[in-house]
């Protein structure tokens, strides 16, 4: 059984673990650490202690064969035929992953009709694309889609699959996991080859963003990991790519599902989906009341751009869930982010860090949002906003 | 209908403050509560259980402190309760915890649905229902704003998911989990508050679910925190005070600035 151990001899009872602890399981009794048994064996103490006093042991492993494993590959997404841009970005990924060693960066492409895409797949960086195509995998369909994937990694045995952090992803990467016995690292924003073992090295945000994560998958493979959308970048398309295409052969058996799409249903027009936004006129707390958010939305329409909002302002009813930002609502990334009254707290900044350019608009100068927007103006959002209204209406004149 | 609603108990992370010079967490004083998303999947057991009849059963894994938000869900409506807590399954990852989850939906058997909230505010990973499926072998529908649907034989629920929502038809049983869009959650009742203080709540440990160390906690997760960060932050920002005709005028420029006028 696994177990954490503070070896006496080596502490010195500088208390650097206590804080680092995010369960709240240490104290120190006579300058020794203690850990109580709120304790998860998370790890966070083990890599605080500058000591090494800390040591958490885990149980025999099995050792299946690693070596067997080798190449990246990538779980495809498309939505109408159309590959999705995040599928590009993890090919670019898988492409610097696999400098290290030179391996094959793969592709599975499960749908209904190809077309012109394997092609495009391997101008987009993939040294292999396997391609399952039937009418079954015309829309996303949670079963079919992981037990072909589950059989063609069986076959396969790449050392490393990658799928879009989405709702596709998501659903999907878990439970193939589950299945082939092996760790899953969930919406990944950086990733990197350990120069030592060899090993994926999969960071990501937890604790609402507030710590970065460093994960490993040592002893079994494949290393799977979900990585967040518009964060890894694309290769650019080059016609001179040479790969090889393969046909993933089915089986009546691979294709059964207990679940069916009735319908997909298109947000309405006007109901944009913020993911997808380039500009986002977003409002927290400072905006007082609903009727205030009129004033962003007229702003946001003359710059074509789609209605955020702060988790302060949705729980106050002053609009509705699919516009809030942060960890329990979208991650978005446009190329502006206009943030008015919003006083930028890390659940909120999660969610839109990643945006190319930052505005922020609020009257309380030691806002926290000032210290990472790109642009901020210190000041009243009710004189700001129908003044800057004005300003935009005369120089487009 | 008989239900099982997996819950956690989390740190609220919106408590979290960061300690800046050593940049790690602040943890002290920082309260443990059910995580909200699975307040929702609560409510929406609930409400089936309401029109249809039936039992919901809660149940979470942790240490013996997590017994508080299975209590919580019995305050709120909860007909039964399951505490997993053992030494040996701390230190979980997703694949560990979705395991031994599975094996106590399978303990308690007979059930139809299993729901939970889409992901945990502390993790955020959103893998274990998906991953209580696979160990099941039942489908799944994630990420469900809405059920629409619910008999003895099949759900319908509409899916969110990028650039729209899909209608799932599924057989049962099946796990669910759910969006905070899906409902309102309840406040704890009079009765229920009273329940809540006198029922016992078995605490199943590994040998009660006949799992073996290998397929728990810390030696039965495929994956491992190597290390912990504070995230950067970007802070060469320009900060412009002034009056309001001005920083207008500033932002005009910056916004419009590539725009062709």
């Amino acid at each position: 059984m696994a177990s954490i151990e503070v070896r006496k001899e080596t502490c010195v009872g500088c208390g650097a673990c206590v804080p680092a602890c995010p369960f709240g399981a240490i104290s120190m009794e006579d300058d020794l650490a203690v850990i109580s048994d709120d304790c998860t064996l998370c790890g966070a103490c083990e890599s605080s202690c500058s000591f090494g006093a800390i040591i958490i042991r885990t149980g025999e492993t099995d050792g299946t064969c690693i070596s067997d494993y080798s190449g990246v590959m990538v779980i495809s997404e498309h939505r109408d035929g159309i590959v999705d841009h995040s599928t590009l970005e993890l090919l670019g990924e898988a492409k610097r992953l696999v400098e290290v060693d030179g391996s094959v960066v793969s592709v599975a492409l499960l749908t209904e009709k190809g077309g012109e895409w394997p092609e495009k797949l391997i101008h987009y960086g993939a040294d292999r694309v396997y391609i399952a195509e039937d009418p079954v995998f015309k829309h996303y369909r949670t079963e079919p889609f992981s037990r072909t994937v589950e059989k063609l990694i069986k076959q396969k045995k790449p050392a490393i699959v990658l799928a879009a952090a989405t709702t596709t992803g998501r659903d999907l990467m878990p439970r193939i996991a589950k299945n082939l016995n092996t760790g899953l690292t969930a919406d990944c924003t950086e990733l990197a080859i350990d120069p030592e073992t060899g090993g994926l090295l999969q960071t990501r945000p937890a604790f609402g963003g507030n710590i970065l994560a460093t994960i490993v998958c040592a002893d079994t493979r494949p290393q799977m990991a979900t990585v967040r959308p518009r964060v890894m970048k694309a290769l650019e398309f080059d016609g001179n790519r040479n790969g090889e295409i393969e046909k993933i052969e089915l089986t009546p058996e691979d294709l059964k599902s207990r679940t069916e799409v009735l319908e997909f249903n298109p947000l309405d027009e006007g109901e944009v989906d913020i993911t997808e936004a380039e500009i986002i006129v977003a409002g927290g707390r400072g905006l007082k009341n609903p009727e205030n958010f009129a004033l962003l939305e007229e702003l946001a329409d003359l710059l074509d751009g789609s209605i955020g909002a702060s988790r302060a302002a949705i729980d106050s009813g002053w609009i509705s869930y699919p516009h809030q930002v942060g960890q329990t609502g979208k991650t978005v990334q446009p190329k502006t982010y206009l943030a008015f009254g919003i006083s930028g707290a890390v659940q909120h900044r999660v969610g839109m860090q990643s945006s190319d350019r930052i505005f922020a608009v609020n009257k309380d100068a030691t806002a926290p949002i000032f210290e990472f927007c790109d642009e901020g103006y210190v000041g009243d959002l009710f004189e700001i906003i129908p003044l800057l209204i004005k300003e935009i209406k005369r120089r487009r004149k | 209908m008989r239900i099982v609603v997996a819950v956690k108990q989390v740190p609220d992370t919106a408590e979290v403050r960061i300690d800046e010079e050593r940049g790690t967490l602040i943890r002290e004083g920082i309260p443990s509560i059910l995580n909200p998303f699975d307040a929702y999947a609560l409510e929406e057991a609930f409400k089936w259980r309401d029109e249809l009849g039936g039992t919901v059963i809660v149940v979470s894994m942790g240490p013996p402190q997590a017994e508080a938000v299975l209590r919580e869900a019995v305050s709120m409506g909860a007909d039964e309760a399951v505490l997993l807590s053992d030494r040996a399954f701390a230190g979980a990852d997703t694949w560990a915890t979705s395991h031994t989850l599975a094996t106590a939906v399978e303990k308690i058997g007979d059930i139809d649905i299993v729901l939970t909230g889409k992901q945990a505010i502390d993790g955020d990973t959103a893998q274990t229902g998906p991953s209580i499926a696979a160990s099941l072998d039942w489908p799944q529908i994630t990420f469900v704003g809405k059920v629409r649907e619910l008999t003895g034989k099949h759900i319908i629920a509409e899916r969110y998911v990028e650039g729209g929502s899909e209608v799932i038809k599924s057989s049962l049983p099946v796990v669910v989990t759910v969006l905070k869009d899906a409902n309102i959650p309840r406040l704890p009742s009079l009765k229920g508050k009273m329940k809540a203080r006198k029922i016992e709540i078995p605490v199943w440990g590994k040998d009660d679910l006949e799992l073996s160390e290998g397929e728990v906690g810390l030696d039965g997760s495929p994956t491992r925190v190597v290390s912990i960060a504070t995230p950067e932050i970007f802070t060469d920002g320009q900060i412009h005070h002034g009056e309001p005709e001005e920083l207008a005028k500033l932002m005009a420029d910056s916004l419009l600035g590539t725009e062709v006028s």
